[in-house]
């Protein structure tokens, strides 16, 4: 059964042939896989080494000026501020060194061997790729859902003779002994969590990375989501290193920059647990190499397989044609440092959102996903309690695998195997979640030996949210798919509407209360709208005639699948809006408000008048306060230290009556340049 | 008055005048005869009419008795490909001149994917049928007539006057069509003919369009077709003496219809010259050169013809333009000089000019320095600013330009000639380590005594070496300027073959130069591709004038458009491309090309929409009823 995964070294996904970077290590020896000539192509651009790199940095007439006003400003002399930023630079700069990805990809051989059952990549994505690296600075941009992705492009990249990347990195990575070195001498470049307001570490790390991206050092590799998502699902971009990244282009540095979104995803993800924990509140373990050799442990376990799939490579000057006036730097020498005009900062918003949504589309869905958007249709006392009829999970899963087709899913197929063995296979990959027995499905519960007292209904609930987060984590990884057409599901279901019109609003009006949860591109609603449209008519769930949508009885099941899907967010919203509303404090800090929140939620599920747990995951409950500061509802105050938030009750009531359809949804106040 | 001839030079003055005679004969035209008088004769309207031997000048009133219709320059002068398959350059006028250039065939089909055997001949003879008649009016040509100022509506005089140089004008002369063209052609004499002919323009309100060499690349020849006037080209070529020489002040003052090569000509037989050698001065006008402030070669050391100028009389539909002194320098107010220098022939007609002269440089040295790569010769280019001690020319090219440069080479004679190029290439490139396809080559002029300029010479070159430069020779540098002069008759070799192009300026700040030279090559090569052009194409470009705060960078591209239907479409549309990127880093709309009506529609943003309305409130006042009509610039 379990082999069922493993058969063909090439799988199909869609109509793009997927090749099994692990089947020739396990054939081949690693060794020589370590030591192979290797020689990427390149542009006929002189090579730059690492000191050449730093020094050129320093040398810049950009640091230079931050620096001296930096000096101005702290008081000290500029040779001190200098020297500074020398340090800045010694403690951030990478040292790639062909030594050390060769030793790079010798571990990461054995390890990845005893992980996953194959990592597949899309070899046309590859070549897409090397064509590019000839061309122009390349930005190569994973998602980010695990720390094994932190080497894995350097990885692939390795074995199919292209230039490895420079990735940025979490300054924690580099404090672990011998493991930071490593990782910095294969590549890596360390950034400070909290920079804050500290121009001169912004000013080193800005012209660290363009210099990286003019001198087209190598690729360079970041994460525009800026964290790893712990919900498996996309992050809001960030905008900071996005924009350091297309400044040499907007400035006329470099023809063109072209970006690569790169979806990973896994079958199984290592730190499945950690992360639901971590949602719900518990800290996440420093980043130490002790840490790193205790979790070794999970070498033993399998995790099935992992994706790596290159998307079409991005011009940035193709994309940006009118919306950009690069003549606006014309009239300042382009080292002075310039506060981005509105046009700028809309345009890297937009194009950090375009990738994000193309790593969603690129991203492999596996069955196990599938599995849990149907396992997560149930109540949540039903998969704990009875269990769920393993022959309806199946039924459920292939239906929903219809869907996803219909919505122009990017689905893993397994060629001959049978669905029935796909699943059954699936389910054993993550036995540490559910339970097959007799003929039904369990949801596990979180073991813990050492206690054996009774368990209190504070801590079932947390055991329970543990593992119904790691159902949604793994939900999520496909819920890209459905959340256009769910959304309007939803707001069939709300506004009771069959107007066109009507429909939209509400469309737009849920578009900005998820604006922090989903991704959607700035500037596209109205194509998001007809994308659900489409999506709901191909699969038969609605008609659409002029201005009117009608829905035929054949089309309710989809509907009520698709509203399913969302009504966990929907009413894990509404808690939040109910506690600010009545519960909360008027002004809080974010770190007074999730406990306090968990608690809130807590005991209304206990009361068992909420249902989803997905409540408790402080994810959801900071998306939701961001998006409340965009519509507005909340307001950061600005004397404040510790990110202190002022609430406007009613704002936040309005909001949740319209989410609820008892006032029709207005288009609420957004700022201009975020839709644009 | 007509005091002007070499009377107080010394034999030493005029040896030195022979020698430079012979210099510019080098890179221009074999040597004139020996008679060298300089008459000046005085306009006829002015009564004594001494009618002068017009022979030594270059561009007689029917232009195609010496030039090509339908192509560059001299009738006698053109590339071809003999039956062998090697070029060769017929007449003989220039150096080139009945050579064979072994080397360019295999250039031009490597770089072009051209073919010998894919020809594509022009229209032989200027089909004088397929001219639209002219549209005249009467009463104006019968004044004109009667003035006794001469006149033509032939067919072949009116469509010579309809173009400058623009690829898609030559193109479609080349295919034998023509668009609309000038009902009439007038040549006026002197400064009183043309005031005769503005007020009867004025009187009958016909459309004048000043002619001079008709060199233009910015369309600014063309007859706005929606003009319903009679259209009437007033050529200047017959205004070409140079009326005095102040050789206390150093001055010369010169009908405005004079063509470079005469003025220089005539100038270094009394020892002098005006140093001012644009890229196009066989056959653009002096007058032309105001109207579209013109750059030459040697700024460095003459400055551009807004510094060579002082002095200047144009007729205006409002009446005649001048200054009233002459005076190096005024405080009074905006310099009037200024709203004619770049009026490109929208606010009347520039008639005489009082130049600077300098005595002729005594010693001249080309010189050479191959760079590792186009970067360094930037820097060094930058270095050699800012120490101020450009040479007279210093211009830096590009390695597909060195390559172009290289092919070019005439057939050399000796076995050792060809053995010491064999040994330089193997110097540079192995035992310097210099990549062929990198490196590219600086070509410099130096003018001056012989001492001051071997100074200088050693001055440049050691800058040259701390960024890695080696000197390569007079023989390169000298092959640099000689392109120059031939390429526009290459661009016609290359459509007789499927190959089109042309070539654009700009001018940026330094810090900008290496960007604008990468982004606009690129973008140049992308709208290829993007425009369905099946063959890679030749984008080059070369670092021509430096100035303290930035440079002047020209750029070459030609495709072979082989498979298009419509080429001259796909041409256009990447000049514009390209233009606009240049805009996008920072560089002018034109440094010395001008505006013309190819690329008005960039003014507003180049002068901002106040600066648009000063122009115009100019042309407003000056030419009310739009008498000067040929809708350039605004």
């Amino acid at each position: 059964m379990s082999g069922s995964f493993r058969d063909p070294a090439v799988l199909r996904s869609d109509d793009e042939d997927l090749v099994d970077v692990l089947e020739e290590r396990r054939h081949g020896s690693d060794l020589g896989f370590t030591f192979r000539t290797f020689s990427p192509p390149s542009r006929p651009a002189p090579s730059v080494s690492s000191s050449d790199l730093r020094r050129s940095v320093l040398d810049s007439l950009f640091l230079r000026h931050v620096a001296k006003e930096v000096a101005v400003e702290t008081g000290s002399p500029l040779e001190t501020v200098m020297g500074d930023a020398g340090r800045i630079l010694e403690e951030m700069s990478q040292n790639l060194q062909l030594g050390f990805i060769r030793l790079m990809a010798f571990t990461l051989t054995k390890v990845f061997k005893k992980l996953f059952r194959s990592i597949f990549i899309n070899l046309d994505g590859l070549n897409t790729l090397q064509q590019a690296v000839q061309e122009n600075p390349v930005v190569l941009m994973p998602n980010h859902r695990s720390y094994v992705d932190f080497l894995i492009v350097s990885y692939v990249l390795f074995a199919f003779d292209l230039p490895v990347p420079v990735i940025a990195a979490g300054i924690p990575l580099a404090g672990m002994k011998i493991v930071g070195e490593i990782l910095r001498r294969s590549g890596a470049f360390f950034i400070r969590r909290s920079i804050g307001s500290d121009k001169l570490y912004w000013g080193v790390l800005s012209e660290y990375v363009r210099t990286i991206i003019r001198k087209e050092f190598a690729p360079f590799e970041f994460y525009v989501e800026g964290f790893r998502s712990r919900t498996l699902k996309s992050l809001t971009p960030k905008l900071g290193m996005m924009h350091m990244v297309l400044e040499p282009f907007f400035k006329g540095e470099v023809f063109d920059v072209t970006l690569v979104p790169i979806s990973i995803s896994y079958d199984r993800v290592l730190e499945e647990s950690l992360l639901a924990h971590e949602l719900l509140g518990v800290p996440k373990p420093r980043e130490s190499t002790a840490g790193l050799l205790k979790a070794s442990r999970i070498l033993q376990e399998d995790f099935g397989s992992m994706f790596v799939i290159f998307g079409r490579p991005l011009s940035v000057r193709s994309l940006c044609e009118g919306r950009i006036d690069r003549c606006r730097f014309n009239l300042r020498p382009r080292h002075l440092p310039q506060q981005p005009s509105a046009d700028v900062q809309s345009c890297v918003s937009w194009l950090a959102h375009l990738v994000v949504r193309l790593q969603e589309e690129g991203s492999v869905i596996g069955p196990w996903s599938l599995m849990c958007c149907q396992l997560l249709q149930n109540p949540v006392h039903v998969l704990t309690g009875d269990g769920l009829d393993w022959q309806q999970l199946s039924d459920g899963t292939v239906w929903t695998r219809r869907l996803a087709v219909d919505c122009g899913a990017r689905l893993s197929c397994s060629g001959s195997v049978s669905d029935a063995d796909v699943m059954a296979s699936a389910a054993a990959l993550h036995r540490s979640v559910i339970q097959r027995r007799g003929g039904r499905v369990y949801l596990l519960q979180e073991e813990e030996p050492q206690r054996r007292r009774p368990v209190g209904s504070e801590e079932g609930v947390m055991r329970t949210a543990v593992a119904v987060l790691m159902l949604a984590s793994y939900r999520n990884q496909a819920l890209h798919v459905f959340v256009r057409p769910a959304m309007l599901a939803v707001a069939l279901n709300v506004t009771r509407s069959r107007r066109r019109e009507q429909l939209l609003g509400f469309f737009c009006f849920l578009q900005d209360v998820f604006s922090h949860e989903f991704i959607f591109v700035p500037g596209r609603l109205t194509q998001d709208f007809e994308e659900a449209c489409f999506y709901l008519k191909k699969c038969g769930a609605i008609n659409i005639d002029d201005q009117e949508v009608t829905v035929p009885d054949s089309g309710l099941e989809v509907l009520s699948f698709l509203q399913k899907l969302l009504q966990p967010f929907i009413d894990s919203y509404q808690v939040v809006f109910r506690f600010l509303c009545e519960d909360g404090p008027q002004v809080f800090s974010e770190k007074q408000l999730l406990p306090a929140l968990r608690q809130f939620a807590t005991n209304l599920i206990i009361s068992g008048e909420l249902h989803t747990y997905e409540a408790l995951s402080s994810d959801t409950q900071k998306n939701v306060l961001s998006a409340l500061r965009r519509l507005q509802a909340v307001t950061k105050l600005r004397a404040s230290e510790q990110n202190e938030y002022r609430v406007n009750r009613e704002a936040v009531r309005r909001t949740a009556d319209m989410l609820a359809g008892k006032i029709p949804p207005q288009m609420l106040q957004t700022t201009p340049d975020a839709r644009l | 008055m007509a005091s002007n001839s070499s009377g107080g030079g010394s034999s030493d003055r005029q040896r030195i005048a022979q020698q430079r005679l012979s210099r510019i004969a080098g890179h221009l035209q074999r040597p004139a005869d020996g008679s060298s008088a300089i008459v000046a004769a005085e306009c006829k309207a002015q009564g004594s009419r001494a009618d002068v031997p017009g022979e030594e000048k270059t561009v007689p009133r029917r232009r195609q008795e010496v030039m090509k219709w339908n192509g560059w320059g001299y009738s006698d002068s053109r590339f071809f490909f003999n039956k062998k398959g090697q070029a060769e350059f017929t007449g003989k006028r220039y150096r080139l001149s009945g050579l064979i250039i072994p080397g360019l065939k295999d250039w031009f089909e490597g770089t072009f994917g051209a073919s010998l055997q894919h020809k594509t001949p022009a229209t032989p003879i200027l089909n004088s049928s397929a001219v639209q008649p002219p549209n005249l009016n009467e009463a104006f040509v019968e004044e004109v007539k009667s003035a006794g100022i001469p006149f033509s509506h032939d067919a072949e005089d009116r469509v010579f006057r309809a173009h400058g140089h623009c690829l898609h004008e030559i193109f479609a002369l080349r295919e034998g069509k023509f668009g609309r063209v000038p009902d009439l052609v007038v040549w006026p004499n002197c400064h009183n003919d043309v005031v005769k002919i503005v007020e009867l323009a004025c009187k009958h309100n016909v459309c004048l369009i000043p002619y001079g060499g008709g060199t233009s690349v910015s369309s600014a020849l063309e007859c706005p077709p929606e003009e319903t006037r009679s259209i009437v080209s007033l050529d200047t070529s017959q205004m070409n003496r140079i009326l005095w020489i102040d050789e206390k002040n150093l001055t010369a003052h010169v009908e405005a219809g004079i063509v470079g090569q005469d003025l220089e000509r005539l100038l270094n037989e009394s020892g002098y010259c005006t140093g001012h050698e644009p890229d196009s001065m066989e056959f653009s006008s002096l007058g032309g050169w105001v109207a579209t402030r013109a750059s030459g070669m040697k700024k460095n050391i003459y400055g551009n013809i807004e510094d060579l100028v002082v002095h200047v009389r144009m007729v205006t539909p409002q009446g005649v333009i001048e200054k009233g002194c002459q005076g190096p320098r005024m405080s009074t107010g905006p310099d009037v000089h200024h709203f004619i220098m770049g009026s490109e022939g929208t606010l009347g007609v520039v008639t005489e000019v009082t130049m600077k002269i300098r005595p002729m440089p005594e010693y001249q040295k080309y010189g050479s320095v191959v760079f590792p790569n186009f970067e360094q010769g930037v820097a060094c280019l930058r270095e050699v600013a800012k120490e101020r001690c450009a040479p007279a020319s210093i211009r830096l090219m590009d390695n597909e330009q060195f390559k172009f440069g290289h092919a070019l080479k005439p057939q050399v004679s000796s076995i050792f000639t060809s053995f010491l190029d064999g040994l330089k290439k193997f110097y540079i490139t192995k035992f310097k380590g210099f990549d062929p396809n990198r490196l590219c080559v600086a070509t410099l002029l130096f003018e001056g005594d012989r001492e001051k300029v071997l100074q200088h010479e050693k001055q440049v070159y050691d800058i040259a070496a701390k960024f890695g430069g080696l000197a390569a020779g007079e023989d390169n540098g000298q092959r640099g300027y000689m392109l120059t002069f031939v390429i526009a008759y290459l661009r016609d070799l290359g459509m007789d073959y499927y190959v089109i192009g042309e070539s654009f300026e700009t001018s940026v700040p330094w810090d900008r130069v290496l960007d604008i030279c990468r982004n606009v090559k690129a973008r140049i090569i992308r709208e290829c591709k993007d425009k369905g052009v099946q063959f890679s194409p030749l984008s080059t470009c070369r670092v021509t004038q430096t100035y303290d705060a930035g440079a002047c960078v020209y750029f070459y591209f030609a495709f072979n458009y082989r498979g298009l239907s419509d080429p001259v479409h796909v041409y256009e549309q990447v000049e514009h491309a390209a233009r606009e990127e240049i805009l996008a880093n920072g560089g002018s709309l034109s440094h010395h090309h001008g505006v013309g009506k190819l690329r008005k529609e960039w003014m507003r943003e180049t002068v901002s929409k106040v600066g648009m309305g000063m122009l115009k409130s100019v042309k407003d006042y000056v030419d009310p009823n739009n008498i000067f009509g040929n809708r350039n610039l605004l």
